[in-house]
């Protein structure tokens, strides 16, 4: 295992870095979905754009409820590159390349379903091996919260059914030209 | 609970600009934009001292995506374009965005040139294998088998070694990515801005519309096993004999980059005009 491989299995040692990172977790993915939203716009599937808009702003209301949370003391800024993920990027943030312009809402609910596991992953993780207390509780709390979503999600699921093989075929594939 | 931690002065959003891309969703030109935003808020380069500069394609588009000064150039002539302006304005942070056919068959002889003048720029190739922006003709990168409605039976042409022939030129830092490792391309971005010379990043970015079989890529890319060499001769036999899918830096040189003469006076461009007078 390598050092950064180390590092990223436990990169939160104390309050602040756990606050930190919930919040990048949270912005990533809600930036993350207003790409989506912007290319279905773009690419005119106006009810996935909807979908991953208001996914947006479900996620960008986690990261107030953690600024919230962090109180006057605020929440440690880093840069970019500076968060350790295990999986390169935070856990609840979507693949690009997994997003076909023709895809449907049950797709998209998939990915979402499959980033709120990741995410509950890492916090629970990070409640039985952080080596702080408080981190361990406050990741509890969080991984508890991922819960919430997950169900969410699987309820949204039930709401479509699966679309049938060839979805993604269109014998003459769009550009978008400027 | 104390916060200690300076803020960075830069986020990555402020790389970016207001226009939204227009390419295909899945497209990984996306990712590039994101690593490239991210390595430049890590480096905390203020964008008004950042250059970039393409040709044409899907992913010269990139310039009018970013906060930064832009120029969308002639196809294939991003990179005398670029050096012109490295060498007139070093103190810049110049980065030449360009895909594979653009920056391998239009502008092949460019690349060459470019790599053995070894001035200070960065060059990221989007590669896709597929001219995306035209509807999916084969490009110089492409697999000869590559069965398609406009190449019946593949090409059959040996496809166009970027990496060897970066490092037979005279670039100075070869490099090769993935445009789904975000984070590590972003890195890999900034050893390559930082390091003098001519850097080449070749970023394997799949073309979903056209070439939807290169979504099978990010099961395939893996780090480089070995560590980067300053030796090109080692670094070519690697890049030659690998499967393809090796990531990481792959080639570090020491090369002293380009620099213009200083002039000895201030050039007035009224004295300059008189010696071409007939």
């Amino acid at each position: 295992m390598t050092e950064e491989t180390k590092a990223a299995k436990n990169p939160v040692e104390d309050m602040a870095t756990m606050l930190a990172y919930a919040h990048r977790i949270e912005v990533e993915a809600a930036e993350r979905y207003a790409i989506l939203a912007d290319q279905m716009e773009i690419a005119n599937n106006t009810e996935l754009a909807a979908l991953f808009r208001k996914m947006e702003k479900v996620e960008g209301k986690h990261a107030d409820h953690i600024i919230e949370k962090a109180g006057p003391e605020g929440i440690p800024q880093f840069g970019p590159l500076d968060y350790r993920w295990e999986e390169g990027e935070g856990p609840e943030t979507l693949d690009l390349t997994d997003i076909h312009y023709k895809m449907t809402a049950w797709h998209a609910l998939q990915l979402a379903l499959a980033a709120e596991k990741r995410a509950y992953t890492f916090f629970a993780r990070l409640a039985k091996e952080a080596y702080d207390k408080d981190v361990q509780a406050l990741a509890r709390e969080f991984a508890e919260e991922e819960e919430e979503h997950i169900e969410f999600v699987m309820k949204e699921i039930k709401k479509y059914s699966a679309p049938e093989a060839g979805w993604d075929e269109d014998l003459d594939p769009p550009n978008h030209p400027d | 609970m104390s916060v200690t931690a300076e803020a960075p002065k830069r986020k990555a959003s402020d790389y970016i600009s207001d226009v939204k891309p227009v390419w295909c969703p899945g497209c990984g030109d996306y990712h590039v934009l994101l690593s490239l935003s991210r390595a430049l808020a890590q480096m905390e380069l203020e964008p008004e001292n950042i250059a970039v500069v393409s040709g044409i394609g899907c992913s010269s588009r990139i310039p009018a995506y970013t906060n930064c000064y832009g120029f969308h150039g002639v196809h294939g002539r991003a990179l005398p374009l670029a050096a012109g302006l490295k060498v007139a304005r070093p103190e810049l942070t110049v980065l030449v965005m360009s895909g594979d056919g653009d920056g391998f068959s239009i502008g092949g002889n460019h690349f060459l040139h470019a790599c053995r003048r070894n001035v200070d720029l960065t060059y990221v190739v989007m590669d896709n294998r597929v001219y995306g922006l035209t509807k999916g003709q084969p490009s110089p990168t492409t697999e000869p088998d590559w069965d398609s409605a406009l190449s019946p039976g593949g090409t059959g042409l040996r496809p166009f070694h970027p990496l060897v022939i970066a490092l037979a030129s005279g670039a100075n830092f070869v490099a090769r990515c993935f445009s789904g490792d975000v984070n590590g391309t972003a890195r890999v971005l900034i050893e390559a801005i930082r390091h003098p010379g001519f850097s080449f990043v070749e970023i394997l970015s799949p073309c979903v519309t056209f070439r939807p079989d290169e979504k099978q890529w990010k099961t395939l890319v893996h780090p480089a096993p070995v560590d980067p060499t300053d030796d090109p001769a080692r670094a070519a036999r690697r890049i030659m004999t690998d499967d393809g899918f090796n990531t990481g830096i792959l080639y570090r040189g020491n090369r002293s980059p380009y620099r213009a003469p200083a002039a000895s006076e201030p050039q007035d461009p009224g004295v300059l005009e008189r010696k071409f007078v007939i």
